[in-house]
This record gives structure tokens, C-alpha cells and sequence, in this order.
């Protein structure tokens, strides 16, 4: 009872009628924001950051976790419709998912992604619901070092997984850390980097950064490449998968789900790797893998659960360890961290009917998710043929307007430009602007519990190696420090696997 | 300017037939082939010299701000380390990006777009607290339709307008934001 009250409790703070309603509004939001081509979850959550400021924290994230899964639906729609991959994770979906829109199966496409997409969420919400509070009693007993340790870690597993130049993600990811270090000395009291500017004084916000990196950084990149826009849509004809179809993709849906789980939990792009994973597995163990690439409905089944159910566990590290996995999830964390709340092993006993009213908002989310998706394609399809040029500047006004709302301040929305610029400049140059907000968030944790570590340990390095769970972390950290060196010199002329072309496709998206 | 500018009227299918009969393995390449030109060697050294200038700025002011010791680091102690690996790793970015400039992608004749699109963007910000956010936003959309989307002038002023009383209708009327506007 002890465990499963909270968890009751938390359905409770969930059918509250303003939180259903701001996560239906949220999944809608999400879909709607999602399905426009060159926007994924990142830069939806980032562009509508704003909205959630004037509301409850708990309603304010149930919405953003809406958001979420909504847009990550949203980027398989133009997948199967467009060929152009929503985000990284959908790339895979348009191998079989295109093929079969071509061949006049675009609505049973779709039916079984948001099928595969809420069994693969179930299973993961329900693994989290499971396994969340066991992570956090075990961190509960982390101090300085470990923190200072897991958080380097966290930055240097999504600086290394996604993207493509390990090099250009940690360039990325240390000039997030020297951004975090803009403004008062949380110990000395001392301005760093303010240039005598009073706006700097309480350090860069959040909020521009992301909005401006994330937003911004991809409508100027979209002015730019929309001339290689995609076909138009194809035409949706059945709306819902047979009976066969569901029989046919059941067992990819089952796998995708334990694979995207656990991949999930994972730092690093956990739903791009695990529907990649996912696909090669399906290809795997069918019987005549050669219909893969040619409309095989596993093909879209098992990545799209696998990646839903990856998206859905990577809230783990978050809401326990106070570890984002990747870009969106730092985004997450920002808002939470806005909203007052800080995530981490104490949320659960300190806050938990935020903690269960966020992870159950999840399996409503879902099942509106499912029920919203299919009957809404129409809408869809009408949604991706309002012309970009159109789209492009109320996105950018939404995005302008929305920031400068935050805090009424007009530097804010500077701030947006400037990163916005920025982030723009870094695709460009094939920097990710992934690892750059995550190491941004983390900074001042990670500054904060280095330098008390540094005071209890008295300057020695040494005595992180001496805490057993330190010492654990920072020889995971050499590992992977070391891998991408020591896995060149093993493969060296190896024939560049389809994983590594999708890798460097995922720069297009 | 002008290939864009024919763009956005809603593309004609294309013919896929060959993508229909496409593995995974050949849609990569094919979408490696229709990738834009990969930036190269010399941009990847110069973005490469940008990020160690950066460090350089960055290891002078922390040194600036005072490092203190290990036993009790300052302010400056925290930047100092941030930047000496952001230092090194422009170092070895700028020794791998010499073969490689595989990363990102080339500056083409569209890039003007977003520079201009940048433009616009700070324009709305200089003229926003002095005149508004609407005339700002009307010229900012119209720019973006009209000549970063080829919309035509009669559509672009249209739905410049309609976007406009939009954007007023929700953020001054409905929201009550204290957003600067004219009316």
C-alpha cells in the first residue's frame, strides 16, 4: 500500500478535469506542431515553453510530457506522407512506411505506428512506474562526488551516442558548460562574464537559450533548405489496420517495446538508437527479410513502438537521477527547473503527486494519443499542405512573442535571436545544439557538486576514486571517453554500416 | 533566387518508382547523394579556430576572475577548466577537421535567406518597444512571404495581415500580455 497509495493518488491529480485538459490540449498541440516538417519534439517544446508559464507545475509538465509524445507521433506522420523523417527517430519509419503509402497503405501505416506507439508507451510507463522509485532510493545515497560524477557522465554519453562528430558534440556540450557559468557565483558572489550587463547578472535563461537554439536555429535553417522540400502528400485511403495487420505486427511490437525500454533509459538519443535497433532485430528474425525496405508493416510496427517506449524511459534518469537523456529531455528539465522543481531522487518522497500525476498523465496521454490519431489525419494532411512560406513566419512570431512573454523582457527575445543565429551556425558547421542545452543545464550542477567535492575531499581528485559509486561512474566515463578511439582503431576500414548512413541522415532532419 | 522563388506552389508528386522497389541500404545512399554538399576542410579549420579563439577569451577571463586553489577553487577555477578542454578539443577538431569536413554543410546561394530572416528578426526586436509589435511583424512576415517564400504580393500582404490581427487578437486581446503594441 505504501507504494501502490502514491501511485493511486497520482490518477487521482490526473482525472483532475484542468489536468485532462491541458494534456489532451497538449497532445494536440504536439501532434499538430509535430507533423510540420523540420520541427520534432525538441524545438515544439522549446517554441511553446511559454505557454506553460502561467500554470501549475504539475499541469504545466503534464502538458509539455503531452507535447512530447504528441510531436514524436507527429514526426511519423510526415514520414510515411512526406519521406521526410519528423526527427531522427522516425528516419527509419519511411523505409517501409513510405513504401507502403505508396502502395496505397498510408492510413495502415499510420494506424499501426499509433498502435505500436502506445503499446510501446504502456509498457514503458508501466516499467517506470516499477523501476523509478527503485532507481531513486538508490541515488538517495549519492553526495557531491557521485553527483559531480553522474552528471559528467550523463554530459559525455549524449555528447559521444547522438550525432555524428563526437569531437564537434563535446565542442558542443563544453561551450554549454561555459554558458552555464555566465552570471553570480553561486559561492563567491563574483559576476563571470556579464560585461557589466545587468541582464547577465542572474546568468543566461533557459528559456532563450533553447527557444533560440532549438526554434529559431531550425526556421532559419528551414528558409534555407525548404527548396528541397519533399513530394507532396500521398493519399490516405484506409484509416485503420486489419485485424491481420495488427496479427502481423504483434510480435515487432512486443520486441520494439522491451528493447526501446531499455534502450531508453540509456543517455544519449535513446529512440533514435532503439528504432534503429529495432528495425535491424525485425529484419533479423523475419522469415524473408527481403521485404523489408519493400512495405513490411514489422518495419514500421517495431520502431515506432521501440521508439515511443525509449522516449517514454528516458524520463527515468530525469525525474530520479535529475539526469536529462537527451536534448528534448533537457528541454524538460529547464521547464522543471522553472517551474521550481528540481528533479532528482528526493522528487518522489518530497513531491509525489507531481512525481505519479506526471508518469500517470502518461498512460492518459497515450490513450488520447491513440484515439486522436487516427480520426485526425485528415487534419494532418491539411495541416502539411499549407504552404512553409506561409508557416515560417508565424512560427517565428510565435516563437518571438511567446519569449518575450516570459519575463517581459526584450533581451530575452535578443537572446532568442542570437541563439537562434547560433544554432542555425552550428548545423551548418555540424555542431549539435543537443549536447550544448543538456550540458547547459547540468552545468551549475555539475560546478556546484564538483566545487563542494573539491572542499569536503580537500582539493584531492584522488578521493572521488575512493567512494566506490564515484569511482564506478568515472570509469564508465574513461570507458566511454576511450570507446570511439579504440573502436577506430578495431574496425579501420570497415564498409560504412546502414546505421552510420542513417547516422549522417539524421543531420538533414 | 529565382528557382525559389517557383518553390513553394505545392510540388507535383515525384515519380518514385524506383524508390518503391528502394532497400533501406540503397534509400541511405540515395538520400546521401540528394544530402547538400558537405561543408570541407578549410570551413570545418576556420569554425575550428572560432572555437579556440573562444577558449583562449575564455582561459584570459577566468584567469581574470581569480582560480583560487583545488583546496578552494574561485570563481574563475570552474571557466578555466571549461575552456582548456574546449581548447584542446578545437585543437584536435582543427588536426581532424584538415581530412575530413564530413560534418555540416556548405553555404549555398540560398544561405542568404536565412541571413536576411536573421535581419528581419532583429529588426522586429530594435522596433518592437519603440513602435510596436505590429508594424514590425507585418514587415517581417511580408519579407518572409513575399521574397523568402515567393508568395505573391496580393497572397503575401494578405496573409501578412491576417497573421498580424491574429497574433493582436491573441496576445493583446485574449492574453492581456503587456507585449509593446501600437493600438
Amino acid at each position: 500500500m505504501d507504494f501502490f497509495g502514491p501511485v493511486l493518488d497520482g490518477f487521482g491529480t490526473v482525472l483532475d478535469p484542468t489536468n485532462l485538459l491541458y494534456c489532451l490540449v497538449g497532445v494536440v498541440i504536439g501532434m499538430l506542431v509535430g507533423v510540420l516538417p523540420g520541427l520534432g519534439p525538441a524545438a515544439t517544446i522549446a517554441i511553446l515553453l511559454p505557454l506553460t508559464y502561467g500554470i501549475e507545475p504539475v499541469t504545466a509538465i503534464i502538458m509539455l510530457a503531452g507535447i512530447f509524445y504528441g510531436a514524436q507521433y507527429g514526426g511519423t506522420i510526415t514520414s510515411v506522407l512526406l519521406r521526410l523523417p519528423g526527427e531522427a527517430s522516425s528516419v527509419v519509419t519511411v523505409f517501409d512506411g513510405y513504401v507502403m503509402a505508396k502502395q496505397g497503405r498510408a492510413g495502415t501505416a499510420l494506424g499501426i505506428a499509433a498502435i505500436g506507439s502506445f503499446a510501446g508507451a504502456t509498457v514503458s510507463i508501466i516499467g517506470l512506474t516499477f523501476l523509478a522509485p527503485l532507481v531513486a532510493s538508490f541515488a538517495l545515497d549519492f553526495g557531491p562526488p557521485e553527483y559531480a560524477a553522474l552528471a559528467l557522465l550523463g554530459i559525455l554519453l549524449v555528447a559521444t551516442i547522438s550525432g555524428s562528430s563526437k569531437n564537434k558534440a563535446i565542442i558542443a556540450a563544453a561551450v554549454g558548460l561555459l554558458l552555464a557559468t555566465v552570471g553570480r557565483d553561486i559561492f563567491t558572489g563574483a559576476e563571470r562574464f556579464t560585461f557589466g550587463n545587468l541582464s547577465l547578472a542572474d546568468g543566461i535563461d533557459f528559456a532563450p537559450l533553447a527557444m533560440g537554439l532549438f526554434g529559431i536555429g531550425e526556421i532559419l535553417y528551414n528558409l534555407e533548405d525548404r527548396h528541397r522540400a519533399a513530394s507532396a502528400p500521398v493519399k490516405v485511403k484506409r484509416v485503420w489496420p486489419s485485424g491481420k495487420d495488427i496479427k502481423q505486427a504483434a510480435p515487432a511490437m512486443g520486441r520494439g517495446s522491451v528493447l526501446g525500454f531499455l534502450l531508453g533509459i540509456l543517455p544519449g538519443g535513446g529512440a533514435t538508437i532503439s528504432s534503429l535497433v529495432s528495425y535491424a532485430v525485425e529484419k533479423k528474425t523475419a522469415k524473408d527479410p527481403s521485404r523489408f525496405g519493400r512495405g513490411a508493416i514489422e518495419g514500421v510496427a517495431g520502431p515506432e513502438t521501440a521508439n515511443n517506449a525509449a522516449a517514454t524511459s528516458s524520463f527515468i534518469p530525469l525525474l530520479t537521477l535529475g539526469i536529462p537523456a537527451n536534448g528534448t529531455m533537457a528541454i524538460i528539465f529547464g521547464a522543471l527547473l522553472i517551474q521550481g522543481i528540481t528533479p532528482g531522487p528526493q522528487l518522489i518522497g518530497e513531491d509525489p503527486e507531481l512525481f505519479w500525476g506526471v508518469v500517470n498523465s502518461m498512460y492518459i496521454g497515450n490513450i488520447l494519443l491513440l484515439l486522436m490519431s487516427i480520426p485526425l489525419v485528415g487534419v494532418f494532411i491539411r495541416i502539411l499542405r499549407i504552404r512553409a512560406a506561409i508557416l515560417a513566419p508565424i512560427t517565428a512570431l510565435i516563437t518571438m512573442l511567446g519569449a518575450y512573454t516570459i519575463r517581459n523582457s526584450i533581451f530575452d527575445v535578443l537572446m532568442v535571436v542570437v541563439f537562434g543565429a547560433l544554432g542555425y551556425l552550428m548545423k551548418k558547421f555540424g555542431f549539435e545544439p543537443g549536447p550544448l542545452v543538456l550540458a547547459f543545464v547540468l552545468g551549475s550542477l555539475l560546478e556546484s557538486n564538483l566545487r563542494r567535492s573539491l572542499l569536503v575531499l580537500e582539493g584531492d581528485l584522488g578521493g572521488f576514486l575512493t567512494r566506490p559509486i564515484s569511482a564506478t561512474l568515472l570509469v564508465v566515463f574513461v570507458f566511454v571517453a576511450l570507446w570511439p578511439i579504440a573502436k577506430g582503431a578495431i574496425v579501420k576500414n570497415k564498409k560504412k554500416p546502414l546505421a552510420a548512413q542513417i547516422a549522417t541522415e539524421k543531420e538533414k532532419v | 533566387m529565382r528557382k525559389h522563388k517557383e518553390a513553394p506552389e505545392a510540388p507535383e508528386p515525384e515519380a518514385d518508382t524506383e524508390l518503391d522497389a528502394a532497400t533501406p541500404e540503397e534509400l541511405a545512399e540515395l538520400w546521401d547523394a540528394e544530402a547538400p554538399p558537405k561543408l570541407g576542410p578549410i570551413a570545418n579549420a576556420a569554425s575550428s579556430l572560432v572555437v579556440l579563439a573562444l577558449a583562449v577569451a575564455g582561459v584570459i577571463l577566468s584567469i581574470g576572475l581569480d582560480l583560487g586553489t583545488p583546496q578552494t577553487p574561485k570563481a574563475g577555477m570552474w571557466p578555466f577548466i571549461v575552456s582548456i578542454i574546449i581548447g584542446v578539443m578545437a585543437l584536435v577538431q582543427l588536426l581532424v577537421g584538415r581530412r575530413g569536413g564530413e560534418d555540416g554543410e556548405k553555404f549555398s546561394s540560398y544561405s542568404w535567406f536565412p541571413l536576411i530572416g536573421f535581419a528581419t528578426l532583429i529588426l522586429l526586436v530594435i522596433l518592437m518597444p519603440v513602435i510596436g509589435f505590429e508594424v514590425p511583424a507585418l514587415l517581417l512576415s511580408f519579407v518572409w512571404m513575399r521574397w523568402l517564400g515567393g508568395e505573391r504580393w496580393r497572397s503575401a500582404t494578405l496573409y501578412s495581415l491576417i497573421v498580424v490581427v491574429i497574433f493582436y487578437l491573441i496576445f493583446i486581446v485574449a492574453l492581456g500580455t503587456s507585449i509593446p503594441h501600437l493600438i
